[in-house]
């Protein structure tokens, strides 16, 4: 994996996304899931080009069941925005580039 | 200026990415306008991209994953010269050649593409049941890709929603994680496969309601229950699951070609005679886009091996 991601586990999720600086947006994800496999490039160009406005956090499901429970994910992959620790905005399904950007963008 | 383009194909599962390998062995230079990321299998790589294990390719003793396939056939189209665009098109004109394609902009002034001939590879999407709460909880328990969501039903009740092969497929999948499956279908006979009927009447795990409609989906935040009402009796019950998977067929993903070209009135491309020709002259259709019949990742891929040639020859005879 590219270090244009951050790696997030049940440990350091809390404490990671409440001390960012930028919003993170954390990719729930797994390795059989083909529409997760579809977006991580994408997620890669969007990291790229908000450098310093926004950070990916990628967080395995299968390794890291505590988060993945708590925000009551049930389908993947799940995108989720966190600013200051709170969620903000939800995406659930692998979606175009431009619509995830849409998306975001109102939050950043 | 828009670029030029000798063969142009929309869409990227078997049938589009095999039509790629052969034109791209022609040297045609094919450009495969492959879909953007999405969660129904209208995306790059097609509906096997939400499968697990493919055991009727041939060529593949031991099955493969239908991810895995998607990536070798793209690998092997790139490798003579297919150029693949992560895309979606926005709007065709057929009326006139080179046929104009958008991407992009449906209202920009010029097309992005213009084509000699075309090649619709397009493919099918799973339909929904359309009742009252299956939007709403869409990933909260509402789910059409058991590969992607199955894992979260570990030890839990939860319906599946068909009785064809792609619903057994999903049910026997599921059986995996939930506890128990109830495969909820309108008749009281499969249209699924002998294999695949054998299969599922012996797994213990699954449990049929026939004769019996969903109604609605149950659920604040996410999915209690669903209603479901009995065809003989007009009876409604609420069965407890927390999961319902959607399997009860597929419509084709025409959209982009109503008014431009003849479909049948179920929405499938129609094809003449034992070709891939459509009523437009140089454009033709492989796949599920104009198959609701054989649906197959091999048909598709013979089919997109026929759209192929047929855009060759008609190439050919047409020439520059």
């Amino acid at each position: 994996m590219s270090e244009k991601f951050v790696t997030l586990s049940d440990a350091t999720f809390d404490e990671h996304v409440k001390s960012s600086d930028v919003p993170v947006l954390v990719d729930f994800w797994a390795e059989w899931c083909g529409p997760c496999k579809m977006i991580s490039p994408v997620l890669e160009e969007i990291a790229q080009e908000h450098e310093g406005k926004l950070q990916i956090g990628k967080l395995n499901i299968d390794d890291n069941l505590d988060v993945t429970r708590r925000f009551d994910v049930m389908s993947i992959p799940t995108l989720i925005l966190f600013k200051d620790g709170e969620p903000q905005l939800r995406l659930i399904g692998a979606k175009p580039k431009g619509q995830l950007i849409e998306e975001i963008s109102a939050y950043l | 200026m828009p670029e030029a383009r000798k063969v142009v194909i929309i869409g990227s599962g078997p049938a589009g990415l095999t039509a790629a390998i052969y034109s791209a062995r022609a040297q045609l230079q094919p450009l495969v306008i492959e879909g953007e990321p999405s969660s129904n299998s209208d995306q790059p790589g097609g509906q096997l991209m939400l499968t697990t294990e493919v055991e009727n390719y041939p060529g593949f003793v031991d099955g493969i994953m239908g991810p895995e396939l998607m990536g070798v056939m793209r690998d092997q189209a790139l490798r003579f010269g297919a150029e693949l665009r992560t895309a979606k098109v926005s709007r065709l004109e057929l009326a006139s050649t080179p046929f104009s394609v958008w991407v992009g902009d449906p209202e920009a002034d010029e097309p992005t593409v213009l084509a000699d001939s075309l090649i619709i590879a397009t493919g099918a999407r799973p339909l929904m049941l359309g009742c009252p709460n299956e939007d709403r909880l869409l990933g909260y328990g509402v789910s059409t890709c058991a590969t992607c969501d199955g894992f979260f039903f570990r030890e839990h009740h939860i319906a599946v929603a068909g009785g064809g092969d792609s619903a057994l497929e999903e049910a026997m999948f599921l059986t995996r994680f939930a506890s128990k499956v109830t495969l909820v279908h309108r008749r009281d006979t499969l249209r699924a496969s002998k294999i695949m009927q054998e299969r599922a009447f012996k797994n213990p795990k699954i449990e049929f309601l026939w004769n019996s409609v969903i109604t609605d989906v149950l659920g604040d935040t996410k999915v209690s229950g669903i209603r479901v009402e009995d065809t003989t009796t007009g009876k409604t019950s609420e069965l407890p699951v927390t999961g319902l998977f959607v399997a009860i067929g597929h419509e084709p993903n025409s959209a982009l070609l109503k008014g431009q070209i003849e479909l049948e009135d179920n929405g499938y491309v129609k094809t003449f005679g034992r070709t891939s020709r459509t009523n437009v002259d140089g454009v033709f259709a492989c796949g599920d886009v104009q198959d609701h019949f054989y649906r197959q990742a091999i048909t598709s891929a013979g089919s997109g091996c026929m759209a192929a040639i047929d855009a060759e020859h008609w190439l050919e005879e047409h020439g520059e």
